[in-house]
């Protein structure tokens, strides 16, 4: 964070507050001092804000703990042309987010605790949102010899992911597995049997036959996963599938909880928002890694979302420049932006009441931060003064104008949406502000 | 100075295997056994102070020391041990043998024994080879150490150090810390230590120190701070370099950050818990120097010492039983 968290005392009045940690939804206000929740109470401040306190009022709106994304690609070190810790941090601001855990598959990625200290550094330097580092399972993200973690979870990694790379050996998955039960570390994967997925780009299904493009099967998900959770049930250690895109594979998950299995997973936003047809005529935005699925498949994640069989929300947040998108279909890079709507997307559950308010915000707030070792993420006396005032209602739409990153390859330009963040603040300062842009 | 080998006072049930006149493992010895042996050994070891070393005891037995992997200092005590008891001692290395022309175990053994030995002292780097050696010779069989197996005279040398020191092995908190997945000498140090009545705790990470062994009723730590709360005796084990880089522990760095002896962790132990080490040492890796060449507190080249009276009393007290048998 660029600002010192502010010494006077901030009330933040007339809020619907809404804290999934405490399962609280009331009327009240919150108090913030020296960059800490010092207060938290339904009515407070009913009679007024205390003398000498900075008042915000909150008019109405939902004032929510910031959001926590637990998977966004932001650039550096390596690839600055696409994007910066500065720019996704602003573009992060404006959808609410007041911690992003950073993938480790930068150039070079980070396996080396030398390169979580660079994160953290470059973080307080230039982000303006809180951005924890997250460290590779593998050296290089090979896949074939573990990293450091010991040293690299104490320099300050909250996660152990090799980015949008799958760890394909089940010995190298085993042995981190086993290795990171010592220090009770999370290993995340990228569900996808490699040599299954290695010629695919999209869904394999009508529409890939259709379009004439190499399809990954869904299969190759649920392969993993399933290959993953026997690994969990045989060495104990924490792990998490990252946007999870299938029925089959949300379905193993369940059961694998239902197990007691140390097991959660995410869903990005544009799987539960788009399908495989929104590729439409080679439209190289929605590909992404794994790809948009079937409306099936869709659908089983927005109802694994709601019964919480999937646990997080992420961006995937992967900007990528047009050198890297403007290709045929099959060359393109995958991945798309995701900082600046992952909160209106998850919106449109509960305006179409598909998944609860309070579910949408827990899978965005405290999932994470329980998931990641993160204070923050909740409204209570002690946490961070980390959070977003929410519009729930707002209409506008999204438009490639109001993105912040560097890189402009959203999959969802010109969709209407229906709420927004209209304030977020880190550490008790406000980092953004929609009445000021 | 010389000693008759007499017989044994029969502290040993016919159901054991000295009582078949091997050594394989630590596994199956009984309390009597184990403290006979020990007993046996500590008469040699001021023995071993003197300057005439020579016994008489196994004159006229022959002792093949067979070692399938390389060894230095296992070899060497064995070879100085029975030609101090006054056996004919010869060793055979793999390297340059007929088993490097593809002789099996078994021919080799069949080929050993037609030779008459008295003695076989057997290293092999398969788990369970010994015994199987055992099984198709006539003489005494001392398992100088097998695979992941067991390496019973290391157990009884680390045991009889400890009771020099500590004077006794009941009730002694004896923390094991390494490779324990891959080590004999673990397994044959777990095996003598619970049954000699000392308290167990297996330290290192959790690649090398799996869970299983929790099923063994060993308490098992990661984190060596905790692990080493208040023991008597710490127990360092080699970590072999093929383990290092990144398969079980991604780095040597690593490993001596979280599981290498140095001061600072040690200060967790009793103040005058006792370092040992089997060798050979990995100094940086899995010791810091310093720690390791601490004479009040290393008994390192004391164990080495204990080798060699532990092994002459091996070799009497199996050929003593052939005999008596």
């Amino acid at each position: 964070m660029s600002s010192l968290p502010n010494s006077g005392l901030k009330a933040f009045v007339n809020a619907r507050l809404m804290d999934p940690a405490s399962d609280l939804d009331v009327a009240g206000g919150l108090i913030v001092k020296d960059g800490k929740i010092s207060d938290v109470a339904p009515g407070l401040f009913a009679d007024g804000a205390p003398k000498g306190a900075e008042v915000i009022d909150c008019e109405g709106h939902l004032l929510a703990p910031g959001l926590i994304d637990a998977r966004a690609y932001l650039g550096e070190p390596g690839q600055e042309q696409k994007e910066t810790m500065a720019t996704a941090s602003q573009a992060a601001a404006a959808g609410g987010i007041t911690t992003i855990a950073a993938m480790a598959s930068t150039d070079p990625c980070i396996d080396e605790v030398a390169l979580v200290q660079y994160i953290t550094r470059r973080a307080r330097d230039t982000a303006i949102v809180n951005v924890v580092p997250t460290a590779c399972v593998t050296r290089g993200r090979r896949g074939e010899e573990i990293t450091e973690m010991g040293m690299l979870a104490e320099a300050g990694a909250v996660a152990f992911s090799d980015g949008h790379r799958a760890i394909g050996s089940p010995q190298v998955m085993r042995r981190a597995l086993a290795y990171a039960t010592g220090w009770d570390l999370l290993v995340i994967q990228h569900p996808e049997e490699p040599s299954m997925a290695a010629s695919g780009a999209m869904n394999a299904g009508e529409m890939s036959t259709r379009l004439g493009i190499p399809g990954v099967p869904s299969i190759a998900e649920v392969m993993m996963v399933e290959r993953d959770l026997r690994l969990v049930e045989m060495t104990g250690g924490r792990y998490h599938a990252a946007c999870i895109s299938t029925k089959a594979s949300i379905d193993a998950i369940r059961q694998a909880k239902d197990k007691g299995l140390p097991v959660t997973c995410s869903a990005a936003a544009h799987h539960f928002a788009l399908n495989e047809l929104a590729v439409g005529e080679y439209r190289t935005f929605t590909k992404v890694s794994p790809p948009l699925r079937s409306e099936e498949d869709r659908l089983a994640v927005v109802a694994g979302l709601a019964d919480g069989a999937i646990d997080c929300i992420v961006s995937d947040h992967s900007p990528h420049d047009q050198e890297a998108k403007r290709l045929p279909f099959a060359q393109a890079a995958d991945g798309a932006i995701g900082l600046q709507t992952v909160l209106p997307l998850a919106l449109e559950l509960h305006h179409t009441k598909q998944v609860p308010l309070m579910r949408l915000l827990d899978a965005l707030t405290r999932a994470p931060a329980k998931m990641l070792g993160l204070s923050s993420g909740r409204l209570a006396a002690g946490a961070p003064a980390d959070l977003v005032l929410i519009n729930l209602d707002m209409p506008w739409r999204i438009t490639e104008s109001m993105f912040l990153s560097r890189s402009k390859n959203s999959a969802f330009e010109d969709r209407p949406a229906q709420g927004r963040a209209i304030r977020t603040i880190v550490a008790g300062e406000t980092v953004f502000d929609l009445s000021e842009t | 100075m010389t000693k008759a080998a007499k017989p044994l006072d029969n502290p040993i049930p016919s159901s054991s295997q000295l009582a078949e006149g091997h050594l394989l493992g630590i596994e199956g010895l009984n309390p009597l056994e184990i403290g006979y042996l020990l007993d046996k050994a500590e008469g040699y070891v001021d023995h071993n102070r003197q300057v005439d070393k020579k016994l008489d005891i196994l004159k006229g037995r022959t002792q093949i020391n067979l070692f399938y992997e390389n060894s230095t200092r296992t070899r060497a005590s064995f070879e100085l041990a029975g030609k101090r008891m006054g056996a004919d001692v010869i060793n055979m290395a793999v390297e340059g043998s007929s088993i490097k022309k593809g002789e099996t175990l078994i021919d080799t053994a069949m080929t050993l024994n037609a030779m008459q030995p008295d003695i076989l002292v057997v290293r092999h780097d398969q788990s369970g080879a010994v015994n199987l050696l055992a099984q198709k010779v006539d003489g005494a069989v001392i398992n100088g150490g097998d695979g992941s197996h067991e390496h019973p005279t290391q157990a009884l040398l680390d045991a009889l150090t400890i009771r020099r020191r500590k004077g006794t092995l009941s009730g002694l908190t004896v923390a094991i810390c390494g490779d324990i997945a891959h080590s004999r000498v673990a397994r044959s140090n777990i095996h003598l230590l619970n049954i000699m009545g000392a308290q167990v705790r297996l330290i290192g990470p959790p690649t090398l120190v799996p869970k299983s062994f929790e099923r063994m009723g060993l308490e098992v730590h990661h984190d060596m701070r905790k692990g080493l709360k208040d023991v008597d005796i710490v127990m360092m084990l080699r970590l072999q370099m093929e383990r290092m880089q990144g398969s079980y522990v991604p780095s040597t760095n690593e490993y001596f950050h979280f599981w290498g002896l140095d001061y600072e962790k040690l200060s967790a132990a009793k103040p005058d818990a006792m370092i040992m080490h089997p060798g050979p040492m990995n100094r940086g890796v899995e010791i810091a120097t310093d720690v390791a060449d601490d004479i009040d507190r290393s008994a390192i080249r004391e164990q080495v010492e204990m080798g060699v009276a532990v092994r002459m009393a091996c070799l009497e007290v199996l050929c003593a039983q052939r005999q008596a048998s």
